[in-house]
């Protein structure tokens, strides 16, 4: 059923108790052309185009849990377009240009809202490496702005302008980037998917992979074996664990992040404000609540909970960037487990092994880049080969010398 | 995560710098015919769930290097020695 006024208009008239359910509860069939590991934003928006794209809808995305529960439902909502190196910047455009079409093309309201994307300076050398960022979004054609100290004061009068570890000196601006209702995204993939033929399997854990002559047959499950001819794994920070059961070993270490949300105030802050130099950066939902977050924590863990050292840095950070934070009550915090890559850039390829398919090593940068991840994920899939957006996400760009590293921090992970 | 630092004493996470697998071999040869082994050592991880044996830096104290054996998924910590006493004890097995 297609939502529109028409159907919320018959739906009210009758109580809204006949709305059909978003998507289907399926048992798994014996096979399937195509298995995707992993019902999170990647992996439902990569079965949503390889039926819309490529025609392929005999496929099922098996998810451990429930729809959502992963990190597609703990990010901080941010998209964005401002990455500064080749392989990286077309990608996540292609990602943004998506956004912008979405709601129409999958029929459900992600509240795609692109109020900015702001990110401070506080040094001429900054400012310097700043302008420089700039102009490659530039080259490719994407939008940036270069503002002044009274240009972000028009913006943000509430910052602390006399800093004086961190004067603001400006910011880059990308006006298209901003927030995206992270839910939203799973729901809507999934019922698209869902609508056009795939199988969503939940509660439905992975336990092995089988392969017979180098090639993918299938995969062990809590509820038994499903053959299949591909296999896409898109488990974000357990693709360590599952590429194991194909006997890959990844350069990837899975560390926790944390994020926070605030009492709803009354709206104040309009863009995505981001203080990079104090780590913290900071949005306002539509319910008024503040999301803002910082660095991971920086060991290993799959516990989707941080400790306190980091709480209290994040919002140190933030009441240096913004005083009036200080009065702020903290609602609520929680962890997601990050795919931290060896060069902080992703990984969307074949593998050595026939009809098996990575997508792997988002860091905490995910989430902005769910359709084109789920679209590049795709075509790899369906053509048995990537996309020229994701040709240097390969995996062994590592072994190769090819590394995308825009921090510049070499070998590890946790600088990323 | 409270860390018993061998010479220090309990110490609370935030004195203490992280710095990956512990469990790692470094290969010791430069011949080109290693390279395998370097990559291996450079880039691929493990990456438990479960027991894992990490690099710590006392950074904000004795500034010592100790190999810390815990759990990531319940971060529970079960046990904590100096990188030298590690090496020691993986020389002799």
């Amino acid at each position: 059923m297609k939502y529109s006024a028409f159907s919320l208009l018959k739906n009210t008239l009758s109580g809204h108790k006949k709305w059909p359910p978003a998507w289907r509860d399926p048992h798994p069939k014996k096979d399937y052309d195509v298995i995707i590991i992993g019902g999170g934003g990647h992996g439902l928006a990569t079965a949503y185009y390889l039926a819309k794209m490529h025609g392929i809808s005999n496929v099922a995305v098996l998810e451990k849990s429930w729809l959502g529960s992963g990190n597609v439902g703990r990010n901080t909502t941010i998209i964005r377009s401002n990455y500064m190196l080749p392989g990286n910047n077309p990608f996540y455009e292609w990602s943004m240009k998506l956004w912008e079409g979405m709601e129409q093309d999958f029929n459900f309201n992600a509240m795609v809202s692109q109020r900015g994307v702001l990110n401070l300076c506080h040094s001429d050398p900054q400012r310097d490496a700043f302008a420089r960022r700039g102009n490659a979004m530039r080259i490719d054609g994407v939008d940036a702005e270069l503002l002044d100290t009274e240009a972000v004061r028009d913006m943000y009068p509430f910052l602390d302008f006399n800093n004086a570890r961190f004067p603001i000196r400006g910011g880059i601006l990308q006006r298209r980037g901003g927030t995206v209702r992270h839910d939203a995204v799973a729901w809507g993939y999934a019922r698209g998917a869902d609508r056009r033929g795939v199988d969503i399997i939940q509660n439905c854990e992975v336990t092995g992979i089988k392969t017979a002559k180098g090639k993918v047959v299938g995969v062990q499950t809590n509820r038994g074996f499903i053959g299949c001819k591909k296999l896409g794994l898109a488990a974000a920070g357990n693709s360590s664990e599952v590429a194991a059961m194909a006997g890959l070993k990844l350069p990837i270490e899975s560390h926790v992040l944390q994020a926070f949300v605030s009492e709803g105030l009354k709206p104040y802050i309009d863009g995505v404000v981001t203080f990079g130099a104090g780590h913290f950066y900071v949005s306002q939902s539509d319910k008024g609540g503040l999301v803002f977050g910082g660095d991971i924590d920086g060991y290993n863990s799959y516990a989707r909970r941080g400790n306190l050292p980091m709480v209290e840095h994040v919002i140190e950070a933030g009441v240096a960037m913004i005083p009036g934070l200080a009065r702020v009550r903290v609602l609520r915090s929680w962890g997601g487990i990050m795919d931290m890559s060896m060069d902080g850039s992703p990984i969307i390829d074949k593998t050595p092994i026939d009809g098996l398919y990575l997508n792997a090593g988002w860091c905490y940068g995910g989430f902005k880049a769910t359709p084109a991840s789920g679209w590049c994920f795709a075509h790899t899939i369906a053509n048995d080969a990537p996309h020229k957006l994701n040709a240097a996400y390969r995996l062994d760009r590592f072994r190769r010398g090819y590394m995308i590293d825009e921090k510049g921090q070499g070998a590890s992970p946790n600088l990323h | 995560m409270l860390i018993k630092c061998p010479y220090c004493g309990t110490r609370p996470v935030e004195e203490f710098t992280f710095n990956g697998d512990a469990s790692l071999q470094r290969p010791t040869s430069n011949d080109p015919k290693t390279m395998d082994q370097w990559f291996d050592y450079v880039y691929l991880r493990d990456n438990p769930k479960g027991r894992f044996d990490e690099y710590v830096h006392h950074s904000g104290g004795c500034r010592a290097w100790l190999v810390i054996t815990r759990d990531t998924q319940t971060h529970e910590v079960f046990g904590v020695v100096t990188a030298r006493d590690y090496a020691k004890k993986r020389a002799k097995a």
